[in-house]
């Protein structure tokens, strides 16, 4: 009885549980895209990056120092701090110095000559790989497109499973129409045949007995006919034809 | 907004120490304050459709700087 109320309770606590959720192989029991922030779509990336002056300062300290300074008070600062460095002599100047000025310099005309062409090159690669994952997109939304056509198309034949029904109804009147009419020949045959033997065997026993009586009439008038009838006859015949010799009606009509 | 989640530049300067005082200095907060720091400054320069020298060269002159900060004992003798 315990077990029976423990059995009852379970789905009603089983339900109270957030549903799980399969992830691949992992079940996981924690609901998925719950907020509002989710990974994707991702938002597109800047067009360019943030404005740095001369390749090493970004313009947020030029305008930082603006308001106070103007338009020279970077500048002055720089070149202030710089000959601060040169003359206390936190910067040294050595042999580093000059490979340095020669490096920066090779530097600077590389990316001032070279900069655009390796830019349009890389510019270039990127468009070839956004195309190619934009030709993935579209050809995944042109496959489902595809899909839900076909989809509406079988939706629309199935509308026509009531004609097919209808068809195989008549059918089955048919069939049952024609075994009906079969059998009611058949029955209509047997019956003709019954009657018909009960009429043959009247016209028989009638045509039978008619016979018999014939027969049977025939032979007790001929067992009947005794001899001096039969001389009486004679004599009478033999008379009427001698007189018959002068009066030939009566032997026409014979 | 409040001062414990403001970022450094919104920070005025009288209230400096009580910010800092604020600040996360455990490893893991170090450690997630130096990947705040390197993701705002890669989504800002690198992170672009078309960036310039301007994302590693200012990479480049820093280190050159920390280079040059260790090893001013031995330049400067």
């Amino acid at each position: 009885m315990l077990s029976r109320l423990v059995l009852r309770a379970a789905p009603a606590a089983l339900r109270s549980l957030p549903p799980p959720v399969a992830v691949g192989v992992l079940h996981t029991t924690r609901p998925l895209h719950t907020t509002q922030q989710s990974l994707a779509p991702l938002p597109p990336l800047p067009e360019k990056g943030g404005e740095v002056r001369y390749g090493l300062i970004p313009e947020e300290f030029f305008q930082f120092l603006y308001p106070k300074t103007g338009v020279t008070g970077p500048y002055m600062l720089g070149t202030g701090l710089l000959l601060y460095f040169l003359s206390k002599e936190i910067y040294v100047i050595n042999h580093e110095t000059v490979a340095a000025a020669c490096i920066l310099s090779v530097f600077i005309y590389g990316v001032k000559k070279y900069g655009s062409d390796v830019a349009a090159f890389a510019d270039k690669l990127n468009e070839e790989k956004v195309a190619k994952a934009l030709d993935v997109k579209n050809e995944a939304i042109k496959g489902l497109e595809t899909a839900i056509e076909q989809e509406k198309k079988e939706q629309w034949r199935v509308e026509g499973r009531s004609y097919l029904f209808d068809a195989k109804r008549n059918n089955i009147a048919m069939l049952l129409e024609t075994n009906y009419r079969e059998r009611l020949l058949m029955v209509y045959n047997e019956v003709k045949k019954r009657l018909d033997y009960q009429v043959a065997m009247q016209n028989l026993k009638r045509q039978k007995e008619q016979d018999h009586m014939i027969q049977w009439v025939e032979k007790n008038v001929v067992q009947s006919i005794t001899p001096q009838q039969v001389l009486a006859f004679l004599s009478l015949l033999y008379v009427l034809v001698y007189t018959n010799i002068c009066c030939p009606v009566i032997l026409a009509r014979c | 907004g409040p001062l414990s989640e403001r970022r450094l530049m919104d920070v005025r300067l009288g209230e400096l120490p009580v910010w800092l005082a604020t600040r996360n200095f455990s490893p893991q907060g170090l450690l997630g304050g130096l990947q705040k720091a390197w993701s705002s400054y890669y989504d800002k320069y690198i992170n672009v459709k078309r960036g310039g020298p301007a994302g590693i060269s200012m990479l480049l002159a820093g280190y050159c700087l920390l280079s040059y900060g260790w090893n001013y004992q031995h330049i400067s003798k």
